[in-house]
């Protein structure tokens, strides 16, 4: 294959990107599920408690 | 006159309709279920056309009569340049949305795309010049097409600062719109300026009006990868929207906490979120 080092850097480069992006979303979609949940619990817990 | 008044009156405007329409589906509730629905049937096809798109492209098209196997950088410069584009005209109507009709979840939606919009128009650049350099024998050149499309990657990092700039969101939000707004003047000089000037670049392979000026066995993997890329830059953009509402409602449920300690049975999906433009979930 010509001009190797050209096409592995460029597919390189995109799937790394990629991969980056999609993964720092996944985390942080879960970050953020997981943060959600332990904020609205107390509120459901006392509610269900409540006389 | 009087009967006159009355029927303008009941009528609501173009613009009153569009927006209430907007606003029906810029409930942050109603989106985080339509996104969490949505999620699955973008990633996974996402994952599965771009990885088939990659394979055939890198080693089962053919290599190009003049440029070799060089051509095979066109199967990701080409989506990436496709979305580079694409993500500006979403962060325009974001802009568009967020300025005339206050939509709630367009300037959520902005401040989403601006990141990953930069990073495939980096991608566009990068790819670009890693092709340019074995066929046009440099890295650069001041060429019409380069030069927008590096001015497009330039507004994308203005947007991301801008709309961060400052304390309060909502004035970050309009000036930020209106760069977007401004900005999309950038996307028919990408569009035309390989017809306009004459360029290095070469002119588009792939139009509306005319038959692909390239071999089916050449086109169909970059169909394939752009489409694989389009999903993933969709699957992402889901993904980081859905993780901003619900960062933004635990901001809210804090903010009200620290204001009423004792109250802990309040609802805060209830509550207007201020991040979202005192939209109720």
């Amino acid at each position: 294959m010509t001009h190797l080092p050209y096409i592995a850097a460029a597919y390189g480069l995109t799937v790394g990107l990629a991969v980056l992006l999609g993964t720092s979303a996944a985390l942080r979609l879960r970050r953020a599920r997981a943060r959600l949940a332990a904020v609205e619990r107390p509120a459901r817990a006392t509610r269900t408690n409540a006389p | 006159m009087g009967e006159n008044e009355t029927v303008l009156n009941a009528t609501p405007s173009l613009a009153a309709r569009t927006g209430n329409f907007l606003h029906r589906y810029a409930n942050p509730g109603r989106f985080l279920r339509l996104g969490a629905r949505l999620q699955p049937w973008l990633t996974w096809p996402a994952i599965v056309l771009s990885v088939a798109g990659i394979v055939w492209g890198l080693f089962l098209s053919p290599a190009d009569w003049q440029q070799g196997d060089s051509v095979r950088i066109m199967y990701v410069h080409v989506p990436a340049a496709w979305l580079a584009s694409s993500g500006y005209m979403g962060l325009a109507v974001c802009s568009l949305l967020s300025l005339v009709w206050r939509h709630p979840l367009a300037d959520l939606a902005a401040v989403e795309i601006g990141p990953v919009g930069a990073s495939v128009t980096a991608i566009c650049l990068a790819t670009g010049s890693l092709w340019g350099k074995p066929m046009w024998g440099t890295w650069w050149v001041w060429d019409a097409r380069l030069t927008s499309v590096l001015v497009l990657f330039f507004l994308y990092l203005g947007h991301i600062a801008l709309i961060r700039a400052f304390d309060e969101p909502q004035r970050g939000y309009r000036a930020a719109a209106i760069l977007g707004l401004a900005g999309a003047v950038d996307l028919p000089i990408i569009k035309f300026s390989v017809q306009w000037w004459n360029t290095l670049h070469q002119p588009d392979s792939i139009t509306l009006t005319a038959a692909p000026t390239m071999s089916t066995a050449m086109l169909w993997p970059l169909l394939v990868c752009t489409l694989g890329f389009t999903l993933g830059f969709a699957a992402i953009l889901v993904a980081r929207l859905r993780a901003a509402v619900m960062e933004s409602r635990v901001r809210t449920a804090l903010a009200m906490r620290r204001a009423d300690p004792h109250d802990a049975t309040r609802e805060p999906d209830r509550e207007p979120d201020r991040d979202l433009g005192g939209a109720v979930a």
